[in-house]
């Protein structure tokens, strides 16, 4: 075992490490944002609403994450029209394709989970809001989603993980994340073992930091369901 | 490192004898696949190309069976060293660095390395020229060393899995500059449909420091019986021909 190169790295690692976070955080944030309206379409009794909602769930949960990115990293690349279009600036970065792909990904695995919990509302919640004169809106404000977020979070918690150990691929378009750094690391100095052990710790602390982080809300969130003490 | 020593030496006593007289009939040769027109991968899943001629030509010269093995880039050495073939023949350059980890033969070609750039970008090879600028490169190779090296302070560098993924990138406009071997860019890329857009700027760059001393086959240091075989069919496909005919399917002049 030689860890001399990866502690020379070390810096490396955590540049990738910084890069490997931004690209979570970015996918996560915008892809719930995305996720929220896409799961309201998707448990509309409106067909004309809830068939783009629920194909476009179908398609990103359809194929693998490295084929949405490879799709928009090469694919897009290949076509002169989009080369020219204003689209590029954000397309010609391999950072931006990554994030853009894991944002519409998680955003259609999360509005699966939000569509699932919405759709298990108890009908009792919903017929008192009714019966208190709430209006559509204020019922989904009111009772529906809060309810919905709350049920949906365990499920949530994995979604996060997934994405952050999805994020790994971005290593593959040339982007130094947290596996890019391994990959250079591994490659320079033929420690393979070393250096993926290593990224590997690093993603492990993460993991680690993610479900401590959702055990700490689902304290918050869940405290009306703990039986009393005193 | 010293423990995995230790074990290597002692699976080496034990195995002993039966290593150092082995005879070599099969020999395993890892290649790349990706890396035209010295090895690529036909329509058909065959591989072609002038590393893997020189592999078959070399085996037939020791009278051994020539088994490929293709091998991503990245992990072509730690491949080696972990048995899954015996020798490397995929244009890999002969460095210090790499000669801690394996034993080269002698070398089989060497060319220079060169830059590319966008026809009509007018980007000059300096330190000022190309400041800000991106340049792509294999990860892994001299080339990536000698950027990082040379101008790491004043560009951006992009580091790929395969060449071909590099020409892809320079297609698409995203990168600035390619750095390569001079043959396998020119025959690869620059002379192909896709890279008609493309031209050399700058000297070939051949600085043994960062460039070795040309392409050598790499096999476990432990046989070094191997680099014998390997460098005694060197010099005879030298000198009897095969390899100026392997060599004049490729190219216009003598690569050695």
């Amino acid at each position: 075992m030689d860890f001399e190169a990866i502690i020379d790295n070390l810096p490396l690692y955590l540049e990738g490490l910084w890069v490997t976070i931004q690209l979570v955080v970015l996918a996560l944030v915008s892809g719930f944002g995305l996720a929220v309206p896409l799961a309201l379409l998707a448990v509309s009794k409106n067909s004309f609403l809830s068939f783009p909602a629920k194909t476009y769930i179908y398609f990103f949960r359809g194929t693998p994450l490295l084929v949405q990115m490879f799709l928009l990293y090469h694919g897009l690349a290949q076509f002169e029209a989009v080369r020219e279009s204003v689209l590029w600036i954000v397309f010609k970065e391999a950072y931006w394709c990554a994030v853009t792909a894991f944002a519409l990904n998680t955003a259609a695995y999360t509005a699966e989970i939000l569509r699932g919990a919405i759709e298990q509302t108890p009908f009792g919640e919903t017929e008192a809001a009714q019966a208190c004169g709430m209006s559509k809106f204020t019922m989904y404000r009111r009772i529906i989603l809060p309810g919905s977020f709350r049920r949906a979070l365990p499920a949530y918690g994995n979604e996060v993980i997934f994405m952050l150990h999805g994020s790994a691929l971005a290593g593959v378009i040339t982007i130094v994340d947290l596996f890019g750094a391994a990959k250079i690391v591994n490659a320079r100095y033929f420690v393979p073992f070393e250096s993926f052990i290593t990224a590997g710790f690093f993603y492990l602390c993460c993991t680690f930091i993610i479900v401590w982080f959702f055990k700490w809300v689902e304290k918050h969130w869940y405290a009306h369901l703990r039986p009393r003490t005193s | 490192m010293k423990k995995l020593i230790t074990v290597a030496l002692l699976a080496l006593l034990t195995l002993g004898t039966s290593v150092s007289a082995k005879e070599w009939n099969k020999i395993r040769v890892g290649v790349e696949g990706a890396y035209p027109p010295f090895s690529w991968v036909e329509s058909d899943g065959t591989l072609k190309g002038f590393d893997i001629e020189i592999a078959m030509a070399l085996c037939k010269e020791i009278g051994a069976e020539c088994v490929l093995v293709p091998q991503d880039w990245d992990g072509i050495i730690p491949a080696l060293l972990a048995r899954k073939y015996d020798a490397i023949i995929a244009s890999m350059s002969i460095t210090e660095e790499r000669k801690k980890k394996v034993a080269f033969s002698d070398k089989y070609y060497n060319s220079p390395a060169k830059f590319a750039r966008k026809k009509g970008s007018g980007i000059t090879i300096s330190k000022a020229g190309l400041k800000g600028k991106t340049v792509g490169v294999q990860r892994a190779t001299i080339h990536e060393n000698f950027v990082v090296g040379q101008f790491g302070d004043s560009v951006n560098i992009k580091r790929y899995g395969t060449q071909d993924e590099a020409y892809l990138d320079a297609v698409a406009g995203r990168v600035d500059l390619l750095l390569a071997d001079s043959i396998a860019m020119e025959d690869g890329f620059l002379k192909t449909d896709k890279g008609k857009g493309w031209e050399f700027v700058g000297p070939g760059y051949s600085d043994p420091k960062y460039f070795g001393d040309g392409a050598g086959i790499a096999v476990r240091k432990n046989n070094g019986d191997l680099v014998e075989l390997f460098n005694k069919a060197i010099k005879a496909i030298r000198a009897n021909g095969v390899y100026k005919s392997i060599n004049n399917k490729y190219f216009a002049f003598d690569i050695y």
